[in-house]
């Protein structure tokens, strides 16, 4: 018979603890554990080095946020990185004339406005998602290039570089409270309210989602838009934290985030909205990155490494949907 | 005394460029009746029933609801009237729980500023639905893709009764099913008439309109070429209508 019709084969469910739900943690945990033992005489486990970790993670696991939900709609936006950068360039400007609140809004509005640009192309032009974003990713970073001639603008504005990223909350850097904030707010409303769900029936099966009433293209459309603000709040952190704005921002981070996102337990296909995981997922990547520094592996070995553990995390990933 | 009807669909043409998919269709559903719709690959049963569910535009002919002409331009008016279809292909999100695909588009929310998910009054109306319409699916709490092929389909219907309809239209709702399944939504087909629910059936599988119907409509390149009540037919007369031209079938009348 069909395993597809057979309920009791769900393979996961072992006395309703579901290992599947808790594997990425059990990993990161396995993680940890290993470097822990093997890296305990090159300091894995000082203080400094761990709060490094959070600290090198908490940008990526911002826009790792913002990108499960476009993934879960079954989109996806891979303009971010070059938006990171026009972002911060934008915002830096601004801030050599203005106050702290006008540069923040600038920066955030020319998310949003890319967002919007990205959704346009998605939801009226009806062009894939995976093309009009590698396209804009293309403008943007020529745009970031240009308005500076690839010089970076320096912040010397302390309140602000306190404030995004480069400050201490006591003994929280504020990095970590911006991070909590998003995965704190990204998870209440992809679980808890009437807009997640219209995502996740979005990614699920649009046309049954559109069926029921949802307007799908809104949804889309919103996603970018958001998606768009949320990598200029990246920007934001990464001018706040290195006290200036540079072209290059951003521009490593897609690949790290899609990983993240993807061995958070989310499905490239739609339809999974795990913004905890996505977290985790980032700070595995941390994790080892951190290790393979510390056991002396070079910067291309570790690229080399998180393009096998993107692989390995697709090939478990859900499965694509049946036709 | 003959029950009144709920549905007349009257003189309904329908041509793709030059293709004639309807020509002069007549239809009449009566309160609480199970209709077959059979016919061929290509015989119209869909675009009829596409017509009724507001996919499609009627090019000629007229509809009435409870007596009453009505103009079913969109698949919502269909739905406000009380006309539900039940598509061959599932209108439902395999990532999401039952509840969230009982009440999917119509989510009991919390009102003011941020709309949250009321995920406990959904869940027990679930259960409730799901127990007055007697479908088996233990654990509503899974995704949809986990449950059976049957239990989707269950679920589907129950999503469709959930509106308070009073026509259903079945597209193929056995398609693909288990044996054992098959049986279960066929019980509940019957479970909705029951419920004083009017059912429009299209199958391929015989046996299961047999099973279900009170009267089976053949259509035929696109005409209806007979209305026959179930007790007075059987499987055999019904493909050769299905299948044989007119005079072959008058051919063979002669011989006999």
């Amino acid at each position: 018979m069909n395993s597809v019709n057979n309920p009791e084969n769900n393979g996961e469910s072992i006395s309703g603890f579901k290992i599947k739900d808790y594997a990425i943690y059990l990993i990161m945990l396995g993680i940890f554990i290993v470097f822990a033992f093997f890296l305990r005489n090159r300091g894995f486990l000082s203080i400094i080095n761990l709060m490094n970790i959070f600290r090198q993670t908490a940008i990526i696991s911002i826009m790792a946020v913002g990108f499960t939900f476009v993934i879960a709609s079954g989109e996806f936006d891979l303009s971010i990185g070059s938006t990171v950068a026009l972002s911060a360039l934008i915002g830096s400007l601004m801030l050599q004339r203005t106050g702290i609140f006008p540069s923040v809004i600038a920066a955030v509005a020319v998310g949003a406005a890319i967002g919007f640009v990205n959704g346009f192309f998605v939801v009226r032009a009806r062009m894939p998602s995976f093309l009009a974003t590698i396209a804009m990713m293309g403008i943007i970073h020529g745009l970031a290039r240009w308005i500076t001639h690839l010089q970076a603008i320096p912040v010397l504005n302390d309140r602000f570089t306190y404030i995004f990223g480069g400050g201490n909350l006591g003994p929280i850097p504020t990095l970590f409270v911006w991070t909590l904030i998003v995965m704190v707010f990204g998870q209440i409303a992809m679980v808890k309210t009437l807009f997640g769900r219209k995502v996740l029936a979005t990614g699920g099966n649009v046309v049954a989602a559109r069926l029921a009433g949802i307007n799908t293209d809104k949804v889309k459309w919103v996603l970018f838009i958001i998606m768009g603000m949320i990598a200029s709040l990246a920007g934001l952190l990464y001018t706040g934290r290195l006290h200036a704005a540079r072209y290059t921002y951003g521009g490593q981070d897609l690949f790290t985030i899609v990983a993240a996102v993807v061995i958070g337990g989310n499905s490239i296909y739609g339809g999974t909205g795990t913004i905890i995981g996505a977290v985790v997922g980032s700070l595995i990547l941390g994790m080892v990155n951190n290790g393979l520094i510390l056991f002396g592996f070079s910067v291309d070995q570790q690229v080399i490494f998180r393009g096998v553990m993107i692989l390995v995390a697709v090939a478990l990933s859900p499965s694509a949907p049946k036709e | 005394m003959e029950k009144a009807n709920v549905l007349e669909m009257k003189k309904i043409h329908k041509a793709f460029g030059g293709l004639k998919a309807l020509v002069d269709v007549n239809i009449e559903l009566r309160h609480g009746e199970i209709i077959g719709l059979v016919g061929d690959n290509a015989a119209g049963k869909s675009t009829l029933m596409k017509i009724l569910s507001g996919a499609y535009h009627a090019d000629e002919g007229s509809i009435f609801f409870n007596g009453r002409e009505v103009a079913i331009t969109n698949p919502r008016i269909a739905k406000q009237m009380g006309i539900e279809m039940i598509y061959q292909d599932l209108e439902l999100c395999p990532n999401l729980d039952v509840p969230a695909n009982l009440f999917l588009g119509r989510e009991v929310i919390t009102k003011p500023f941020i709309r949250f998910l009321k995920k406990r009054i959904m869940e027990d109306e679930t259960v409730s639905i799901l127990r007055k319409l007697k479908i088996d699916v233990k654990n509503p709490g899974l995704r949809i893709d986990k449950l059976s092929g049957g239990q989707q389909q269950a679920v589907a219907i129950g999503r469709a009764v959930s509106f308070n309809p009073k026509i259903v239209i079945m597209d193929e709702p056995t398609a693909n099913l288990a044996v054992v399944e098959i049986d279960k939504v066929l019980d509940l087909t019957l479970r909705l008439k029951e419920h004083g629910i009017s059912i429009i059936i299209i199958s391929h599988r015989l046996d299961d309109v047999f099973r279900v119907s009170d009267r089976i409509y053949v259509l035929k390149h696109g005409c209806i070429a007979a209305v026959k009540e179930k007790a007075k037919t059987n499987k055999e007369e019904i493909i050769k209508l299905m299948f044989m031209e007119a005079h072959e079938r008058q051919g063979q009348r002669a011989r006999q």
